[in-house]
């Protein structure tokens, strides 16, 4: 298991260090989520589910996803198509790729038990929900609103309503 | 391995994260790159709680980490939104074409 955090770590920086030096904005995202799994298998690997399984549909599903949206956006026009073809170049995939391909000869381990049990004792979804609807309950209703007030400011901003002082 | 060496590796860990992410954000001028790279370091920031909390068995780790989560969340949708308007408006995504404020 400690080898297999060693692993899982490893990935996660080398996935970081090329995804903030690639030029295209495609390949950046491709190994920021490939970091992001692999930050996600460390987190099982020291007995965190729930914030491995948060990373993963929040960190990788959401956030990411609306990268690509944006990225998608910003991309229209003639050179799209272009942008299409080098999609499918090995050049593209196979670097993220094959950190993936680590991440899931990981978790087959990790599923098949060869690697035993986890790391010291697994804190689980019921220890985590009781910390945080209980001595931290004002912090949830706080981060409601920051959410609601990151909804609104993204609606704005994204409305094309003319701000004051904008030149278009 | 001990689980005090194992937090100690695991902050080494995330402190890397950090840099890295942190890097992005100095040397890369395109703003779509920062905004990726905060999100490292925001990541990285999460999985220090997590492994902290994960060293004394306590719980309060990952809630620390569910609301950097939320905070990441809205981070990421307003300045997504600020990024549109900015390539809307200058067409282009270098963060130095926006240094002139006006109005």
């Amino acid at each position: 298991m400690i080898v297999l955090f060693y692993l899982a770590s490893a990935v996660a920086l080398v996935a970081a260090a090329m995804a903030i030096s690639r030029r295209n904005a495609f390949h950046a995202l491709l190994y920021v989520v490939v970091s992001l799994l692999a930050v996600a298998v460390v987190f099982f690997t020291i007995g965190a589910p729930f914030a491995g399984a948060l990373e993963i549909i929040v960190y990788a599903g959401a956030i990411i996803v609306l990268f690509v949206f944006v990225v998608m956006m910003l991309n229209l026009g003639p050179n799209s198509v272009r942008i299409e073809d080098g999609f499918l170049t090995p050049a593209m995939w196979i670097g993220p790729g094959i950190l993936a391909l680590i991440l899931l000869a990981e978790l087959v381990v990790i599923i098949s038990g060869i690697g035993g049990g986890v790391t010291g004792a697994a804190i689980g979804p019921r220890e985590v929900g009781l910390a945080l609807f209980g001595p931290y309950v004002v912090a949830v209703e706080v981060a409601s609103f920051l959410l609601l007030a990151g909804l609104v400011g993204a609606a704005y901003l994204g409305s094309g309503a003319r701000v004051s002082g904008g030149d278009r | 391995m001990t689980a005090a060496v194992l937090l100690g590796h695991g902050l080494v860990i995330a402190s890397a994260l950090f840099v890295i992410g942190l890097v992005g954000v100095l040397v890369r001028r395109n703003l779509l790159f920062q905004l990726l790279s905060i999100e490292i370091m925001l990541n990285a920031a999460g999985m220090a709680f997590v492994i902290a909390g994960a060293r004394w068995g306590q719980a309060d780790g990952q809630v620390m980490f569910i609301f950097i989560l939320v905070m990441a969340a809205a981070e990421v949708a307003v300045g997504l939104a600020l990024l549109l308007r900015v390539s809307r408006q200058v067409r282009d995504l270098d963060g130095d074409a926006v240094s002139a404020m006006r109005g």
